[in-house]
């Protein structure tokens, strides 16, 4: 069946029943195996990585597939998919996968194959220079970021995605490509505390964040919005019923309660947070979700708030940059950077790698005495000499 | 075939499917696009077509070409769109603020998801974004696809849609971003007619569910993990589409304990394979890896000189139980103690395999930082056997649905409704017994809620009974 070319396709405005199909569900998976996968569904006997970005996967029968990992920008156009129908259709029987973290995985089922593919996707370049298919993005290096919409799609940013995904990427681009770390890296962004990316969990995380209460549009509140929902939606209760001067119904905001999570913002659009010198850059790191050796973990704040330096955001790929190497230099092997952090301690953690130590950085939400250190178990650094001159304890 | 879809699958070829020529499809040469500058002034975006990393401005680009070069009735929503979408973006970076406003209820006629409604605040400026919605496609389960598929999708965004896309969207969804309102039919109808697909979910639905590769190309997998998602996905279409939920719902399907698709940290309901029995050993070719003739973890550590493999420093001293012995290199592994963490499969891929008697283990009520502070999911069933039709499964995830949508607020997910009512009162209600798995250590404080009738003769007591023991 083609594609419809009339404006209204087979859709028939004045009989919105008519014809429509619902609840079908996603299409079924098995006809988008290769032949080589669905023969030895379940029948993998082992796995080894040739070199970054190649997977060869063994089967019990013998069979081989091999993979090639490539980076993408989640954000693709028709045109770039299409470019990767080609190379699935020259190479790979016109099968693709993509991965949880956005890569584009070819599959073939020889190394004959392969060395075509592989030279293939390395000389395709967009015309400003970047690659257009990197391969990489296996073991222990950092792969894919993982992102949201930011500025191209979303109502609630802090901050923008895919520019400063762009922008570390290029800068970890030799961590994509060779494996060298002690253990896999993930970096994750999302552009504010929503976080449709879950990106708490991540070896290093990028967070949106803003840092100005809203701003109450008293004008259209009470048209626009639910003013009790937007009352219950702060969760520190800073939002209250107020009256304008004219004596409409609006709300005023405890400006110094707020915890600028955004929430009554998602509830009522009269309450906007965005600002350009309130809006910002969050750091956390040394969070994992794998079971391996220790238990999954959050990732901690290390760096409370750096500009929205568009378009390259200098600020934050430095400091991701001083993060990852200490932790290249320091770790030990299959040590992932929060296991690293602990083992060390995180007064060493900020020794090493040189952030600084700031007041946002210790808890004072719920929970928060959980975070306090109640030992005397702990590793002298400068930091702590600090203290010590301060309260009187040394010269 | 070991898998059969629940309905015949509509085969989809794009010689019969297309709309775009060859020729339309090839319109543009490197040396045009090198010159090509969009209608707006984009200073900062073209900063970033340079660098290795792939360029989505260069990439943008090229669509916006494209659609230069496309004939008038090639085409049923506006020509500029891509161009406007970057000259906004560059809006907002000199802004530092996003010009998106805020929501706008769009659908399709009687789902109460799978679109997201977008506007422009800068409608005059960006006229052809003014209306800006976004489409999610629920993807095949781990995200394997034809190029059949992938052409047909294409052809369909670019002549009603802006041909932007994200694949993929955080949850899972194949995203088709921006259209118009008028559209929005049109393209549901070409999705589920011409394409046999349907959308995901949004708002107060259950989520598109997804899932890590499994054992479609991964020795570890202790599930068909693709299949436990499509027949879900398949079997809760109803609440997919028509929000009955106080909030979100996410299922995510977890081969194993290693978590590729990050179900513990974000889905409502996680499912993460494991087995009860024995890890599998080949002796011999653990001897082959202490011998340093196999390449630890995979090769996954290559990029490095980290020294000849050493079994003890990296595997059974990092054994988190110290299960493991080698005992006259013979690999001994005390089943009973291990809490299958894969570190040592990882390790030795070849040697040592997840064992036979495979299922999987249910935790509960993970979430990102809104509204409560972020929680990781919370273990609730060891162990229950994954096989189809999966009703073990289907009941007990109605059992906590139920329970959800009696008792939870408002956009309160089902980790904030736990921790709201206490787990032993949310075992109860779902009937299961409590068990030490269930939590990390008992609970610190004696508050214990005891009630009436775990105490003998009940609460109600006699005063006066009690003053005859004791004087005012």
């Amino acid at each position: 069946m083609a594609l419809s070319l009339d404006r209204l396709g087979i859709y028939d405005p004045k009989d919105p029943l008519k014809n429509r199909l619902t609840d079908l569900g996603p299409r079924h998976f098995w006809q988008y195996f290769p032949p080589v996968i669905q023969n030895n569904y379940g029948k993998w006997a082992y796995h080894e990585v040739l070199e970054t970005g190649i997977l060869m996967h063994v089967s019990e029968t013998g069979d081989k597939i091999y993979t090639v990992r490539c980076g993408a920008a989640r954000f693709m156009t028709v045109q770039h998919v299409r470019e990767i129908c080609d190379i699935a259709d020259q190479y790979c029987d016109g099968f693709v996968r993509f991965t949880t973290r956005n890569n584009i995985e070819f599959l073939v089922d020889s190394v004959e194959k392969l060395e075509a593919l592989k030279k293939d996707l390395e000389s395709r370049k967009f015309v400003s220079g970047s690659y257009k298919f990197p391969i990489g993005g296996t073991g222990a290096g950092v792969t894919n970021i993982v992102h949201t919409q930011g500025y191209i799609h979303c109502h609630t940013p802090a901050t923008d995605a895919s520019s400063m995904v762009k922008a570390v990427s290029d800068e970890l681009f030799k961590y994509f490509q060779g494996m060298t770390l002690p253990a896999k890296v993930r970096v994750s962004m999302a552009c504010c505390l929503n976080m449709c990316g879950a990106v708490h969990c991540s070896d290093i995380a990028l967070l949106g964040n803003h840092r100005k209460p809203p701003i109450v549009d008293h004008e259209v509140i009470d048209k626009v919005c639910e003013i009790p929902l937007a009352i219950a939606a702060c969760p520190v209760g800073a939002i209250s019923p107020d009256k304008t001067p004219e004596g409409g119904k609006t709300v005023k905001i405890k400006k110094e309660r707020c915890m600028f999570c955004g929430n009554c913002y998602t509830m009522c659009q009269a309450l906007p947070l965005s600002d350009k010198e309130g809006d910002g850059v969050t750091i956390l790191a040394g969070g994992k979700i794998s079971n391996r050796i220790s238990e999954p973990k959050f990732s901690k704040v290390v760096v409370p708030w750096l500009p929205n330096n568009f378009p390259r955001f200098s600020e934050v790929v430095e400091k991701v940059k001083k993060i990852l190497e200490a932790y290249a230099a320091d770790a030990n092997k299959y040590e992932r950077l929060g296991d690293w952090a602990e083992r060390i301690g995180w007064e060493k953690f900020f020794e090493k790698t040189g952030l600084e130590f700031t007041e946002h950085l210790i808890d004072d939400y719920r929970l928060a005495y959980d975070t306090w250190r109640t030992s005397t178990q702990f590793k002298y650094t400068a930091a702590a000499w600090d203290v010590s001159r301060f309260a009187g304890g040394i010269e | 075939m070991p898998f059969e879809p629940n309905e015949p699958q509509k085969e989809i070829k794009y010689e019969e499917t297309r709309i775009y020529t060859d020729a339309e499809l090839n319109s543009c040469s490197d040396e045009e696009l090198k010159n090509f500058k969009i209608k707006h002034q984009i200073p900062d975006l073209e900063e970033l077509e340079n660098g290795p990393w792939p360029s989505f401005v260069a990439d943008a680009k090229q669509e916006a070409l494209h659609r230069r070069k496309l004939a008038d009735e090639r085409m049923l929503i506006d020509r500029d769109v891509v161009e406007d979408m970057l000259g906004q973006l560059q809006v907002s970076f000199d802004d530092g603020e996003t010009h998106w406003k805020h929501g706008g209820i769009v659908g399709v006629f009687g789902y109460g998801g799978g679109v997201i409604g977008r506007y422009s605040d800068l409608p005059e400026r960006y006229p052809s974004i003014a209306h800006f919605h976004t489409i999610r496609v629920n993807q095949p389960a781990s995200k394997f696809y034809n190029s059949d598929l992938l052409r047909t999708i294409c052809d369909m965004w670019e002549y009603r849609g802006s041909g932007l896309m994200n694949l993929h969207g955080s949850t899972g969804d194949l995203v088709l971003l921006g259209t118009t309102t008028e559209q929005l039919e049109p393209i549901f109808f070409e999705l589920t007619h011409v394409l046999g697909q349907d959308i995901g979910g949004s708002g107060s639905n259950l989520r598109t569910p997804s899932c890590c590769i499994g054992r479609a190309r991964c020795e570890f997998a202790c599930y068909d993990t693709q299949n436990l998602c499509y027949e879900l996905t398949q079997y809760y279409q109803d609440e997919l589409h028509r929000p009955a939920f106080p909030y979100k719902f996410k299922l995510k399907f977890d081969g194993c304990p290693n978590g590729c698709v990050a179900s513990m940290a974000r889905s409502d309901m996680s499912f993460i394979g494991t087995w009860r029995d024995s890890i599998r050993i080949d002796q011999d070719t653990v001897k082959a890896y202490i011998a340093g003739d196999v390449v630890p973890n995979g090769g996954a550590h290559m990029g490095r000189d980290w020294g000849k493999f050493d079994i003890h420093k990296e595997v059974i001293d990092l054994c988190p139980t110290k299960c493991m012995s080698l005992v006259d290199d013979e690999l001994r592994i005390d089943n009973q103690e291990c809490t299958r963490c894969m570190h040592c499969i990882n390790v030795m891929p070849k040697a040592l395999k997840p064992g036979k008697d495979n299922g999987l283990s249910i935790l509960l009520g993970a979430k990102a930082p809104i509204l409560e502070g972020a929680q990781m999911a919370t273990l609730i069933v060891p162990f229950m056997k994954a096989e189809p039709p999966y009703d073990n499964i289907k009941e007990f995830i109605e059992k906590v649905w139920e329970f959800w949508i009696e008792e939870g607020k408002n956009r309160e997910r089902l980790g904030e409704l736990m921790q709201r009512t206490g787990l032993p009162k949310f075992l109860e209600t779902i009937g299961l017994p409590p068990a030490p798995q269930m939590i990390k250590t008992p609970r610190e404080n004696p508050y214990i809620l005891w009630k009436e009738e775990d105490v003998p003769g009940g609460w109600n007591r006699n005063v006066n009974e009690y003053r005859t023991r004791h004087k005012r």
